[in-house]
């Protein structure tokens, strides 16, 4: 073994926590130089410098601090556990969103005010409202109905119409 | 018979307030003191642990028990010391410069070097705190990750996977950090080394 793979060897030999094969190679080298021999041991004065390191103890007011910040996180939900609390919301929900799909389904209808119509264009079977027109028209107990009151508004239509 | 770390943890996810009790009992001193030995103040220290359990909390839904519990917790330490030391690196290289020589009790007071006193227990107390104090100061001047790294092997006794995992690094990298802090601890501390 070289000193420089004795560099990545060493601290795991000094802990003691090489396989037996790597823990023979290594005392195997040294044994044959004196330099690694110096480092190991020198290794292990330093580890036993850090023993003497006092540990130190949280103060009294740690835990204390740590529970009420834990106290103070707010509660985790899912996702569907935001309607938990009000069954009556995720009805609404639920009925919006049928109701959504449902419009959603129709097929299209053209209600557009803006279109400009040709009246050639027009097919009589589209006018049901003129047909309705004709058969109340001609609809004979209509005829003993008193003819409608004419106003002063009409006079003036009249007037109008005959200039 | 003790529950295990990841069985309190996933008692924790099952919602046993209790078994989080339990955890910070266990890690509280560990932490604490391995995040001092990070930052080297004990204020800072207690704030950064009581994050790492704040974390592990929050954490709790999603805990998978992938790996080793020590190693999930002290990999959010470290990382939450090492941002730390990056974010105070300034102020830090401030103070240091203006900084008179001290020597920092572990109880986290700072006291003066220069204290004339002739009784002999107070004398020999003052050497031993010298010589705790050039102690630490020589794993204070270690690169950040090497220092994690020493404190994680020694006062953790965590095995070198699991060192390495919170690193970020491959075992044989971790090993070759190691042989670098030891390296220079052995130098800065050599007048020690040298007493025995």
């Amino acid at each position: 073994m070289s000193c420089s793979r004795m560099e990545k060897q060493m601290m795991p030999f000094v802990d003691g926590r090489l396989k037996i094969s790597e823990q023979r190679e290594v005392e195997a080298h040294l044994a044959a130089c004196a330099a690694c021999r110096l480092r190991v041991n020198e290794f292990r004065a330093v580890s036993g410098l850090l023993d003497e390191l006092p540990q130190i103890e949280p103060s009294g007011a740690f835990d204390a601090r740590v529970r009420a910040r834990v106290a103070a996180e707010p509660v985790k939900q899912n996702w569907w556990a935001v309607f938990a609390p009000s069954p009556r919301a995720a009805f609404a929900a639920s009925m919006l969103l049928l109701a959504t799909i449902w419009i959603g389904s129709r097929p299209p209808t053209d209600h557009s005010p803006n279109v400009a119509v040709n009246p050639a264009n027009i097919d009589p079977n589209d006018l049901p409202v003129l047909e309705n027109y004709d058969i109340l028209a001609n609809f004979e107990p209509l005829t003993d109905l008193p003819q409608p009151v004419q106003g002063d508004d009409s006079d003036a239509v009249d007037g109008n119409q005959s200039m | 018979m003790a529950r295990s770390d990841v069985q309190l943890m996933l008692d924790v996810k099952a919602g046993d307030e209790q078994s989080f009790a339990l955890l910070l009992q266990r890690y509280r001193s560990p932490l604490v003191n391995f995040l001092y030995r990070m930052v080297r103040n004990r204020e800072q220290a207690e704030d950064l642990a009581q994050e790492v359990f704040i974390r592990v909390y929050r954490a709790r839904a999603d805990y998978v028990p992938s790996a080793k519990f020590t190693t999930w917790l002290f990999r959010i330490a470290t990382n939450l010391a090492l941002n730390s030391l990056r974010d105070t690196r300034h102020q830090r290289m401030e103070l240091s410069l203006d900084a008179p020589v001290k020597a920092d009790a572990e109880d986290g007071d700072e006291r003066t070097l220069d204290v004339a006193d002739k009784h002999p227990d107070i004398e020999q107390h003052l050497v031993e705190e010298a010589r705790k104090a050039m102690i630490r100061h020589a794993i204070e001047k270690l690169p950040e990750k090497q220092r994690a790294a020493v404190l994680l092997h020694k006062y953790q006794e965590l095995d070198y996977g699991e060192i390495a995992k919170i690193l970020s690094c491959s075992e044989s990298a971790l090993k070759s950090l190691l042989f670098r802090a030891y390296e220079t601890l052995r130098v800065e501390l050599a007048p020690l080394v040298a007493r025995g």
